[in-house]
């Protein structure tokens, strides 16, 4: 079976097909570089995408965060449950761990916030 | 007296401020309006930043604050919460702020890095009430991811512009339904990969060749009537579909920011609406420079940031006097090929050309002609509206030209 897919990786969305059976990829083109490759793979196979949100700081301001690493596209919901049930105290940095073990990886800080 | 006056310090007036530092000038001082340097990345929470210049994919604060680190660790001046209210073109800047009110600075240059807004709705013509619940993308934008404000529940976006598609996303996240994005092109705006991470992730309808003619509701909108279009954008008769929802947003476009710009007599391009400049990001003023949003609509950060890069070193060059003009070369373009930028040369050096197409063209080909000729011919497989591209000219096609045209030809 022939699957068509926009390629995500960078702005340049390259658009490329993939030939798949029912349990892998048997080939891909239309991919411009290797990394295109790699999306096409992971995406036919188990779609990861990264997270990004605010999260609510002790002092009411709110803190960009975003997952350390792409999670499995079907957990997105559940992930911005988890994220908009914490609350943080400062002062935070950019990349501090705000939290851990969230469906393989974790969320970090995007910015930094004084106390 | 000043050597290098900035206005703006987002991701261009960082860059540009940073790169004219490193080409050996001390005196530099940044005008910020805002609390923080940052500009609109402060409010991009999104990733998608940085795979140009930092080979990593950033959200917009963390791009942010790898340019401010730099402008720390170089100590260069800045003045947070200060607008900007008047340049001329002898370079007296005059600005404002509640510590100081209102003062003037003489420059010896200036670097324009202002950005652009959003285009707003007064300029859409759509008939029907004025609620409450209608804001641009970028409003919405900031409500939620600074000030932690929900704008709506049910949501209909007009314009498929990059910060629509993100804005789609992000509304869905929390919880909002997107009904539909309608664009009165028959493609979207936007980068394919947003179309996809953005909308398609989350079956979200993209409405083609579709505007909101009607706005509907009193006192908080209660829904709007959209309409296919026709190929010279007017609405089909018979094609109107209700919609009912609590918000619209409008992503219909930036516009650069340039009433300083054109108040300082400096000479503007119609196409792009910004300044007309050479390859340093110089304008029709000697010493007055133009840089990232404010002079063209960019797609990706990492452009502005090389952009003001040219720009920083080129005040640089001008403040120590040693800019050299040994060209004057105008290009055109053909309409298909939008505009340019740089929109002249002065210098014979290998110069990278910026450039926008008008329309979606498969298996095009760029050509670059002086006198009827063809001297530099660069095949594209795809390019669209959405999407910057570039050529770069070599110096040795430069030698003895006055005017270069770019011309795309479909195969």
């Amino acid at each position: 079976m022939k699957k068509t897919l926009i390629c995500t990786v960078c702005p340049v969305g390259c658009s490329i097909e993939a030939e798949v059976s029912e349990k892998e990829v048997l080939s891909v083109s239309g991919n411009t570089c290797p990394r295109g490759e790699k999306y096409a793979r992971d995406e036919c196979i188990a779609p990861k995408r990264m997270v990004t949100s605010t999260v609510r700081c002790s002092n009411g301001v709110l803190l960009s965060v975003k997952t350390k690493n792409a999670i499995p596209k079907e957990k997105i919901a559940e992930c911005m449950k988890i994220i908009n049930n914490t609350v943080v105290d400062l002062p935070i940095s950019v990349s501090d761990v705000i939290i851990k073990d969230v469906f393989g990886t974790c969320i970090v800080a995007t910015k930094n916030i004084r106390a | 007296m000043v050597d290098l006056v900035i206005i703006g310090g987002g991701p261009a007036g960082m860059s540009a401020a940073i790169s004219a530092y490193d080409n050996g000038v001390r005196d530099i001082l940044i005008l910020e309006r805002e609390e923080a340097l940052g500009g609109i990345l402060k409010q991009c929470i999104h990733t998608g930043f940085g795979l140009h210049k930092f080979n990593e994919e950033l959200s917009g604060p963390e791009y942010a604050i790898r340019y401010e680190e730099q402008v720390l660790e170089r100590k260069i001046k800045c003045k947070l919460n200060t607008a900007v209210i008047n340049v001329t073109k002898d370079k007296i800047v005059t600005a404002t702020n509640s510590e100081d009110g209102i003062f003037e600075i003489q420059a010896k240059a200036i670097i324009f890095a202002v950005g652009c807004r959003e285009r707003p709705k007064g300029a859409l013509n759509i008939s029907g009430t004025r609620p409450a619940g209608i804001y641009s993308a970028g409003t919405a934008q900031k409500l939620m991811n600074i000030d932690g404000y929900m704008p709506g529940k049910n949501v209909v976006i007009l314009g498929s512009g990059d910060i629509g598609l993100i804005m789609a996303r992000r509304m869905t996240l929390e919880g909002a339904k997107v009904l539909a994005v309608c664009e009165v092109m028959p493609y979207s705006s936007g980068l394919a990969r947003n179309v996809e991470q953005c909308l398609n992730d989350f079956d979200i309808p993209l409405k083609l060749s579709t505007t909101v003619i009607k706005v509907h509701g009193n006192e908080r909108i209660e829904g709007v009537t959209v309409s296919k279009v026709d190929e010279n954008r007017m609405p089909i008769a018979g094609t109107e579909e209700f919609i009912p929802c609590d918000t619209l947003l409008l992503s219909v476009g930036l516009i650069p920011e340039t009433e300083m710009i054109k108040k300082a007599g400096i000479d503007m391009d119609a196409v792009t609406n910004g300044a007309i400049v050479n390859e340093l990001r110089e304008t029709s003023v000697d010493g007055i420079f133009a840089c990232g949003n404010v002079l063209h609509v960019h797609d990706l950060v990492d452009f502005v940031s090389e952009e003001a890069e040219i720009a920083g070193r080129a005040a640089a060059e001008y403040i120590k006097g040693s800019i050299k003009k040994n060209a004057d070369i105008k290009i055109q373009t053909d309409g298909k090929i939008r505009y340019t930028v740089p929109q002249s040369i002065n210098a014979m050096q290998d110069i990278k050309i910026y450039f926008r197409v008008n329309n979606v063209y498969r298996d095009a080909k760029i050509n670059v002609i002086n006198n009827g000729k063809i001297i530099l011919s660069k095949k594209k497989r795809k390019v669209a509206p959405g999407e910057m591209e570039s050529i770069v000219l070599g110096k040795e096609l430069l030698c003895g030209i006055d005017v270069l045209r770019f011309e795309l030809e479909v195969q």
